[in-house]
């Protein structure tokens, strides 16, 4: 399954330019002084002379090779550029993952052992509030409290100007990190509630009570563990949609990941930096997914992938 | 002791979403977002483009002014109240796209040759291995940023789930009696599809769509608000909020409002999408 997804991922990431109405040199040199010549030599450049499938065959065997082709904004080659970038990234989804995971998990739990009480509700009526919330409308919102009027943490960027330690970069991490993690933290709490309420209601965990455990020993040693399978899809969904929908976040906080860089990239028209850095994410995606699934086997054995 | 008339399922599921509170708050607060939308131009409201360069940036509870003005002095109440038109609009035709043709291609899928599934499914397979913004932002960047175009690769981006789900129902469908009962009849492939695998197909799918306006208009609105889905100065809630943002130190109600009118819409949906499932299948609660 994972060669044929990649292979369709590059066709559809080649064919991006290829949709575009009109002559794509001269859309990315438009604005420019440039004369017909270099919208020719632009075209020649970037392949765009020859025949499709030789232009594919050409950039995937280049891509294949670690060449993502030059960005012509930046006037630099697209992989180091992306690499570079995803670093931040990594951290923000990765802030984001831990806080849904961690939050979530605890909402989902502490509301089915206590199903239908006030905190039940509340934690649901947060969790649908989580995952309604218009992301960049959070992240506004959460920089007018604690930036502008607070002044409590910083509204942008990843590192002080001057510089900073660990803390410095948590410091700044925190409002994108929870802007990006909200909706995440609503869906593995629903998810969570739900497979612990199934859970719960198995003849085991009886036995476990029965057998005069404690409540906690019961809900976090027995019923838990294997509530989580299930939460855990959801998860690997989620690290998936969190890498994805960080555009809208770094948008927000000018966060220097490669969102911002894609965006930059879409705004200046530069075709081969928004598909070297699609093509990267789509990609880091798929594997992301794959890890989640062979994760997912491991931990529980009555599932075999052939 | 007289016998209880019997009631059709239809009765049934209409009953069990009037006992759904929640689904019913949710649908009033659609309703109340559609009718000031839809009743925009009638409404005793300011002209949402008319320009005041003397009253920019009124603080909400402004005279004449309710919620304040813009950076343009625009009024916001009316700009917010326009701006329900724009946005549900375009997030309503971007799931409705999305709905037709992902039930198409399921229908297809599910009915026809091997064959024909197999390329339909594993091209869905492909466009939800990308993460969906990202593929959106893609396909924007190739068309052009535009209200249209915006709204075209939402709606590209959310087939797959539609069609996954109804072949999915297809699949199951095909082998049921009433189904050869139609083709031994003499049904044609297109008429036994339209009459009676269609409208099994629907009731799951509308489901799946009403929970998914909320996610459309986030999405719609997360282009516009990046600057490519709908431009200034039409009043549109992700555009407002793409140049309240440079305000939110001076006056935070230019970016508080619309979205906060953008995050009540979405609430709805998703309360009337919990309630039609419940009423739809109460196995799935």
């Amino acid at each position: 399954m994972l060669v044929p997804v990649l292979f369709g991922i590059t066709v559809v990431v080649f064919l991006i330019i290829h949709i575009t109405p009109g002559d794509p040199a001269a859309i990315m040199l438009a604005g420019s002084p440039a004369t017909d010549a270099d919208v020719a030599q632009l075209r020649h450049q970037l392949g765009l002379d020859q025949p499709l499938h030789v232009q594919f065959a050409t950039w995937v065997w280049r891509a294949l090779h670690g060449d993502l082709g030059r960005s012509l904004a930046l006037r630099s080659p697209v992989l180091p550029e992306v690499i570079l970038k995803i670093k931040a990234t990594a951290v923000l989804a990765l802030g984001a993952l831990l806080l849904s995971v961690f939050l979530g998990i605890l909402a989902g739990v502490v509301s089915s052992t206590k199903q239908y009480s006030l905190l039940d509700y509340l934690v649901m009526l947060l969790s649908l509030a989580g995952v309604s919330l218009p992301v960049f409308w959070l992240g506004l919102m959460l920089v007018m409290v604690f930036s502008v009027t607070l002044g409590w943490l910083p509204a942008s960027g990843m590192h002080a100007p001057a510089g900073g330690g660990t803390g410095d970069l948590l410091k700044h991490l925190a409002l994108p990190a929870v802007t990006l993690g909200a909706a995440s933290i609503g869906v593995v709490a629903r998810f969570t509630r739900s497979s612990m309420l199934e859970v719960l209601r198995q003849d085991y965990v009886r036995t476990a009570q029965a057998k005069g455990l404690s409540t906690g020993t019961i809900n976090f040693r027995h019923a838990l563990k294997n509530a989580l399978i299930p939460v855990l899809t959801v998860i690997g969904v989620q690290a998936g949609y969190l890498l994805g929908g960080a555009v809208l976040t770094e948008t927000v906080f000018a966060w220097p990941g490669l969102g911002s860089l894609i965006l930059k990239g879409i705004l200046a028209r530069d075709y081969p930096l928004v598909q070297g850095a699609v093509l990267f994410v789509a990609c880091t995606f798929v594997l992301v997914n794959l890890v989640v699934d062979v994760l997912y086997a491991y931990l529980d054995p009555r599932i075999h992938y052939q | 002791m007289s016998a209880a008339a019997p009631v059709s399922e239809r009765t049934r599921v209409w009953r069990r979403f009037q006992r759904h509170r929640l689904a019913l708050i949710g649908a009033a607060m659609i309703a109340g977002f559609i009718g000031l939308g839809a009743c925009a131009p009638l409404l005793p409201i300011a002209d949402p483009y008319s320009v005041d360069a003397l009253n920019t940036l009124q603080p909400p509870f402004s005279p004449r002014h309710v919620l304040g003005t813009d950076e343009v002095g625009r009024d916001l109440l009316s700009r917010v109240i326009w701006g329900a038109r724009i946005s549900l609009i375009v997030s309503a035709s971007a799931a409705v796209l999305a709905l037709a043709a992902g039930v198409v291609l399921g229908l297809l899928a599910g009915y026809l040759a091997a064959r024909a599934d197999t390329l339909i499914m594993r091209t869905i397979d492909v466009v939800m291995a990308f993460p969906y913004i990202l593929l959106a932002l893609a396909i924007v960047s190739a068309l052009g940023p535009g209200l249209v175009n915006a709204m075209l690769a939402i709606a590209l981006v959310g087939i797959p789930p539609y069609a996954r789900l109804s072949r999915a129902t297809v699949l199951g469908l095909r082998e049921q009696e009433f189904v050869d009962a139609a083709r031994v009849a003499g049904a044609t492939d297109g008429r036994v599809l339209r009459r009676h695998v269609l409208p099994n197909v629907l009731a799951p799918t509308i489901v799946m769509f009403s929970l998914d306006i909320g996610a459309k208009m986030i999405a719609t609105s997360g282009l516009s608000f990046l600057g490519l889905g709908t431009q200034p100065p039409v009043a549109d809630w992700g555009n407002m909020l793409a140049s309240g943002r440079s305000y939110i130190a001076v006056a935070p109600h230019l970016a508080t409002f619309p979205g906060l009118a953008m995050f009540l819409t979405v609430i709805g949906f998703n309360l009337l999408g919990d309630g039609l499932r419940d009423a739809l299948d109460p196995r799935l609660r």
